[in-house]
């Protein structure tokens, strides 16, 4: 499902994120990928989501090049993509229902199907009473709860989370590691940032090592 | 089919919360941008209403036709006849030389037309012609000095070469300026467009992250701007409208005092339109080219 070939990420300025990265993730894999902070997970998760193209090499998704991807396919290819930001990225403007329902409106459902699939994904979260609330009384971990919902309400194939566990307790973190554990149950892909090595432990997967820009064995 | 109309709608509906949400600040934008349609609005009403008023002299433009002196009376009558039926010619008037000297008397100069051992008038034709086009004169007034019997050929037609000048000076003057304020209502609309995208970066960012495209991004503030060009455009018909009220009284005095019949008239219906129409396209296209330039520098891919 995606594949890296020779990978280098090079930012203005000459630093290099990612260094010569190959790598095959398959249809329905629990990929967790760590490494110390600026190792470049961030990075490659940024390439597999098309929101950044690598320098050299050949990232595939879905038997698409992403860096050749012309800019008006962008946003189509994005919608097959679930991405859960280590900042969240809520809008707080409006509800959480709003929030979750922004993907399915950019892809043209409106009405009450929509609204069917939005408290779908919010209760998978267990976000459903707070449907009307504004994102910014959520708790840190609702927040990134909601983020997930966000994430998964047009049912993705392939979910990118960066670091989703970063900043919440421990409680939190295992909440939010059961859903993403739904989801691979059900055939999602899923890659996933996290420095928490206990948490790999614990709910198994790949674990993919990075170290500064490089694959570790 | 469906989705895509729910999506104007929505986009219309967005924009229209944008304008409740700042409604001092667009009060004022609506109103720059009514100040600068009415400017062209106005001088351009004005023209018209010019043109109007001198239409009313306009047909009087004449040729006058001296025939020869051994021109008689009969064959003046002739080639009255004969040039009438000319496409060109509304109406001839044949004047004899007994009428002239009438024409002399009765003015008050009856003392000078006394004195004259005999009369020396030649028969006149009077032509009116239907084109009072300066160029279309000017050709009428050539071909008529090479009739035959014709001795010479006097035009008025100066006054309407200048008058004619005079307007065309005004429509340049009309359009250069409508196309200066035309500039300046686009890059009105783009710079108030480019606050609210600033107002708008997280949202844009975020609906870019998950799959919009650059059109769904643009739209409520291609919305924006056409609604704010119409609001602008609809200030500006009024500011015209109460310009028009404000001077039509002394208009009336002045009319009056030259004896005239002339009303001074608003703007038609289907310029109105125009004008609504014009600024909210301007509106439109600045909005379209902020947004534009807005989502090519944010775009890191």
């Amino acid at each position: 499902m995606i594949e890296l070939a020779g990978v280098t990420k090079r930012y203005p300025g000459g630093h290099e994120a990612l260094s010569d990265v190959s790598l095959v993730i398959e249809q329905g894999e629990l990929v967790f990928l760590t490494g110390h902070s600026g190792a470049g997970k961030s990075t490659l998760l940024k390439l597999i989501g098309a929101l950044e193209r690598p320098t050299t090499g050949h990232v595939t998704v879905n038997g698409q090049n992403v860096g050749r991807m012309k800019r008006p396919a962008l946003p189509f290819f994005r919608r097959n993509i679930g991405l859960i930001f280590q900042d969240h990225k809520l809008l707080y403007d409006r509800s959480v229902f709003d929030n979750v329902l922004l993907p399915l409106h950019i892809q043209g459902m409106t009405g009450n199907d929509a609204a069917k699939r939005v408290r779908a994904a919010l209760d998978k979260v267990g976000l459903l009473k707070k449907e009307k609330s504004r994102p910014i009384t959520l708790s840190g971990g609702e927040q990134q709860r909601l983020c997930i919902a966000r994430a998964i309400v047009s049912r993705p194939a392939l979910v990118l989370a960066d670091e989703p566990t970063a900043n919440l307790d421990d409680a939190y973190a295992r909440d939010i590691m059961d859903t993403f554990r739904a989801f691979h149950e059900v055939g999602v892909t899923l890659v996933i940032s996290t420095h928490d090595q206990e948490l790999i432990h614990r709910y198994g997967g790949r674990n993919v090592q990075l170290a500064y820009g490089k694959l570790q064995a | 089919m469906n989705a895509w109309l729910a999506h104007h709608w929505h986009s219309l509906r967005i924009a229209a919360q944008r304008f409740l949400d700042t409604p001092l600040a667009t009060l004022f934008t609506v109103l720059v941008i009514g100040v600068a349609v009415a400017l062209p609005t106005g001088l351009y009403l004005l023209l018209e209403n010019l043109d109007q008023a001198a239409g009313g002299v306009k047909p009087q433009a004449e040729i006058t036709l001296f025939l020869k002196a051994e021109v008689s009376e009969a064959d003046g009558k002739a080639l009255s006849s004969t040039l009438s039926k000319q496409v060109d010619v509304a109406g001839v008037r044949f004047v004899s030389k007994s009428d002239g000297v009438h024409k002399l008397e009765s003015a008050g100069l009856a003392d000078i037309a006394a004195g004259l051992a005999e009369n020396p008038l030649p028969h006149t034709l009077i032509v009116t012609p239907k084109d009072t086009d300066p160029g279309a004169l000017e050709a009428l007034g050539t071909r008529l000095q090479s009739q035959k019997g014709v001795e010479r050929v006097v035009m008025d037609s100066e006054w309407i070469k200048r008058l004619s000048a005079l307007m065309a000076l005004g429509q340049d003057l009309v359009f250069t300026l409508s196309a200066m304020l035309g500039l300046a209502l686009a890059a009105i609309t783009a710079n108030t467009i480019r606050l609210q995208i600033y107002a708008q970066k997280d949202e844009i960012e975020v609906a870019r992250l998950i799959g919009a495209t650059d059109r769904f991004i643009r739209r409520p503030f291609l919305y924006f701007g056409a609604i704010q060009g119409l609001a602008g455009g609809a200030a500006g018909w009024l500011l015209v409208a109460v310009g028009h009220q404000a001077i039509s009284g002394s208009v009336a005095k002045v009319v009056a005092a030259y004896g005239a019949d002339f009303v001074i008239s608003g703007l038609a219906p289907n310029d109105l339109a125009m004008l609504l129409g014009l600024s909210a396209a301007l509106g439109w296209l600045g909005a379209y080219f902020a947004v534009g330039q807005a989502l090519r520098s944010s775009e890191s891919f």
